[in-house]
């Protein structure tokens, strides 16, 4: 078709038809499917929380498995995270699993750069992403994904409310990454205290303008399961890799004096909803969110940090190519501007140079001249000198001389007187 | 029925004289006993901790009252920059004729905000203004009716969400040991099975010998007690940490009514003894110890304090070359520069005369000689 159609195409509105018979591209979904299967997912998880909170025991159980990992100690002098990945597999779906720790969360004395390195750690997954897409030679498909898409966020079971620490990292931490909160180690707060709880929890978010990640319900399949886990927020779960029997089945549960708390049971804990949300329903939606609006987010900051703009003076609509090119003719005439100031200053400093030395040749010249004159007086006054000196010896020598011949015809005389 | 066997085997005594044998000072106990219960007793109690971890909930179970009724609790945007406040409540309570005034010290904003450097002076300050009270008062003119404001026993509380202590109670612990009586217990026990609460506890003690923590330790038991009591204090010292769990509710368990936390799963009972220690911190703190807690504050800790502070009132004076004095140094205020040169004056003068009268003594034995 001729350039000028597809231009009347799109401006005119799209029309539905219907067809006759069954083309088959209702077989486009499986396709994606399939390729995606072949290709293999990734999905990075940050498990943010104090020491001993139940981290590492609920991804254990979240995941039906063992990763190894030691028990952190209390006394670590800051905050570092710890990045593990995993190959999981179950039924023909690859899973490339990446558990990010954070060590020492919580355990310093003076918190106030505790979120800092989590922050920074997110920030640096964006960059290498950036990087990759800006490279000339890319290869994005081949590319292990590291960037978060959720934050699992571990409250300490108080009672009370979020504690200080808990709110200023989240607040740090919502623009970036898809947090949802969760109420560790759950057995602990009964169930009206844990509603009074998870009231006071989200009145707090809400009024600190904390965003922390709402489970979509504008797809129709998930809208209204989605829905009411939302109402269910934050998640209170217990984790646990000891399986205790009860009754005539063996369940993953926690057995104390007064009673077995089953993990999966929802009477007891949310655990299964959290399981639902994360992994069951929404893991696709939460890597999308991750691309789609954290990382554009950070893109958009990053590359107007460097000068890049969506519009140039004129509110015209600039591509990135016409940008570059702009940069770079700015640039070249940056670079031009300073070799010409640089020159300019040369010249002067030269001409600056030359003149002073043409005044010291000139003070040198008049002393030079100077000195002779005063060489040539002093030399005259020893000629006047000398000649003065000289009249005085002829002078005397003529006295002299005639003194000798005087004394000459006396001096038998004087020596006969001597004699006698 | 010894002592009287003794008397018949040896001298044949009668009734009357027997009597005559006994002098009656075994009724001092009783007389004790008298005196105290119409004087009545009180008790210091401190509780530290972070906010959250049941230190009111089990105040009131310990003493079976409200202590807390309205309180308000913080949100966590007022507490990013907290400072800790003392704050303190006074109960009188009574039991069979026994009366005890009860003061419960509350470290509100412990360990609550961001930056949490010496979160701990406010409490330590506290501790010694006591102390300087008390020594003020006994060292006045008038003792009749000193108030004992001396904190005598704090109750620290670990969170069980960790493994072991961390840094904040390392350095709250160092900071306070010396100054009271520490019972170190795990709070919310009920988060933690048998196993956990096993492993926590040896951690514990580990870290607490480890760092050099002095807390309070049980005297040891005489060796005439019987076996029972003696088995019964092997068991106490063998569980601290105490792993405490407190309720402010009344549940319906096995029939009775008990304290106790419900849960879906079953019903927590704070006095059941396979549960959680409470029982045990119970009968230490208040059945069996509440006064060897008071005479330890009184004999150690508050005589550290007073030694320590006279140590540097005298060397403060010995700076200015006071010779050893022979009078005992009074705990006044440093007197003023005035004073202080009559006295040296006077102290020079003295040491002359001292000098002579020995240059006499020596002149009079070298005559006799």
């Amino acid at each position: 078709m001729a350039a000028t159609d597809v231009d009347v195409f799109s401006n005119e509105e799209k029309r539905s038809l219907s067809l006759g018979g069954h083309v088959g591209f209702d077989s486009l979904p499986d396709q994606l499917v399939s390729k995606s299967v072949t290709q293999g997912f990734c999905f990075n998880i940050l498990c943010v929380g104090e020491t001993g909170i139940g981290k590492s025991t609920l991804m254990n159980t979240l995941f039906n498995t063992t990763f190894e990992n030691e028990e952190a100690s209390h006394y670590q002098n800051g905050v570092y995270l710890r990045p593990r990945t995993y190959d999981l597999q179950e039924s023909n779906v690859h899973l490339k699993l990446t558990i990010v720790d954070t060590v020492g969360f919580g355990d310093q004395i003076n918190k106030e750069e505790s979120y800092k390195p989590i922050v920074d750690y997110i920030d640096t997954q964006f960059e290498n992403y950036l990087q990759e897409e800006l490279k000339i030679k890319r290869s994005l498909f081949n590319y292990h994904d590291t960037r978060i898409h959720i934050c699992l966020y571990f409250i300490a079971p108080t009672g009370h409310s979020l504690k200080s620490l808990d709110l200023v990292t989240m607040k740090k931490l919502d623009s970036k990454v898809n947090i949802i909160p969760i109420i560790a180690k759950a057995d602990t707060i009964s169930k009206s205290e844990l509603h009074k709880f998870k009231i006071k929890i989200m009145s707090e978010l809400v009024s600190n303008g904390v965003q922390i990640y709402q489970f979509p319900t504008d797809d129709d399949a998930v809208a209204e399961i989605n829905s009411s886990m939302n109402a269910h927020l934050p998640f209170a779960v217990v984790g646990s890799v000891e399986e205790v029997k009860v009754g005539n089945k063996t369940v993953r549960a926690r057995q104390y004096p007064w009673g077995v708390v089953q993990v999966e049971n929802e009477s007891h804990c949310d655990f299964v909803k959290l399981r639902e949300m994360l992994i069951r329903v929404n893991m696709e939606d939460l890597r999308e969110q991750t691309h789609a609006r954290h990382y554009e987010l950070y893109r958009r900051c990053k590359l107007e940090e460097m000068g890049f703009k969506d519009t140039d003076p004129d509110s015209q609509p600039f591509s990135l190519q016409e940008t570059y090119e702009a940069k770079r003719k700015e640039f070249l005439g940056d670079l031009q501007r300073k070799e010409e100031e640089m020159r300019q200053m040369f010249v002067n400093k030269v001409k600056e140079t030359e003149a002073e030395l043409k005044e010291k040749e000139r003070e040198l010249h008049d002393k030079f001249e100077q000195l002779k004159r005063m060489h040539q007086d002093e030399k005259r006054k020893v000629e006047e000198k000398r000649k003065d000196l000289e009249e005085e010896i002829n002078a005397f020598n003529t006295r002299k001389v005639a003194a000798e011949t005087l004394s000459l015809s006396q001096p038998l005389k004087k020596d006969k007187d001597r004699k006698n | 029925m010894t002592t009287s066997a003794r008397y018949k085997s040896r001298i044949f005594k009668t009734e009357d004289s027997e009597d005559k044998q006994y002098v009656g000072f075994a009724t001092l106990p009783n007389q004790v006993h008298r005196k105290s219960v119409k004087k009545g007793f009180d008790f210091t109690l401190m509780v530290a901790g972070e906010s959250g971890l049941g230190k009111s909930t089990l105040v009131n179970s310990l003493f079976l009252t409200d202590l807390y009724k309205d309180r308000k609790l913080l949100n966590a945007e007022e507490r990013i920059n907290q400072t800790v406040e003392i704050t303190k409540h006074t109960v009188d309570i009574e039991e069979k004729g026994v009366k005890l005034k009860l003061t419960i010290v509350d470290t509100p904003g412990f360990g609550d905000a961001v930056n949490n450097n010496e979160c701990w002076k406010p409490i330590t300050d506290y501790i010694d203004q006591q102390f300087e009270q008390y020594f003020r008062d006994e060292s006045g003119l008038n003792r009749k009716n000193i108030l004992d404001n001396r904190v005598h026993c704090c109750l620290y509380f670990i969170p069980p969400f960790g493994h072991g202590l961390r840094p904040v109670d390392v350095e709250f612990m160092k900071a306070l040991h010396e100054k009271v009586n520490i019972i170190p217990l795990i709070a919310k026990a009920d988060c933690l099975t048998p196993n956990e609460i096993k492993k926590l506890k040896d951690r514990v003690r580990d870290e607490i010998e480890r760092f050099g923590i002095k807390v309070y330790q049980f005297p040891e038991c005489d060796s005439d007690e019987d076996e029972e009591f003696k088995q019964m204090d092997k068991e106490l010292k063998e569980c601290t940490p105490f792993a405490v769990i407190g309720s402010n509710t009344v549940v319906e368990a096995r029939g009775q009514r008990v304290r106790g936390r419900l849960y879906p799963w079953g019903i927590v009972e704070v006095e059941n003894q396979s549960h959680c220690d409470f029982v045990k911190l119970r009968n230490m703190l208040i059945r069996s110890h509440m006064h060897d807690l008071k005479d330890v504050t009184c004999d150690v800790h508050y005589e550290n304090y007073r030694a320590h502070c006279i140590q540097e009132m005298t060397s403060k004076l010995a700076q200015d070359n006071r010779m050893d004095s022979p009078i005992p140094i009074l705990p006044l205020p440093t007197p003023d520069a005035e004073t202080e040169r009559l006295i040296k004056m006077k102290d020079e003068e003295l040491k002359r005369m001292q000098e002579m009268l020995e240059k006499m003594q020596q002149q009079m034995h070298e005559k006799d000689q």
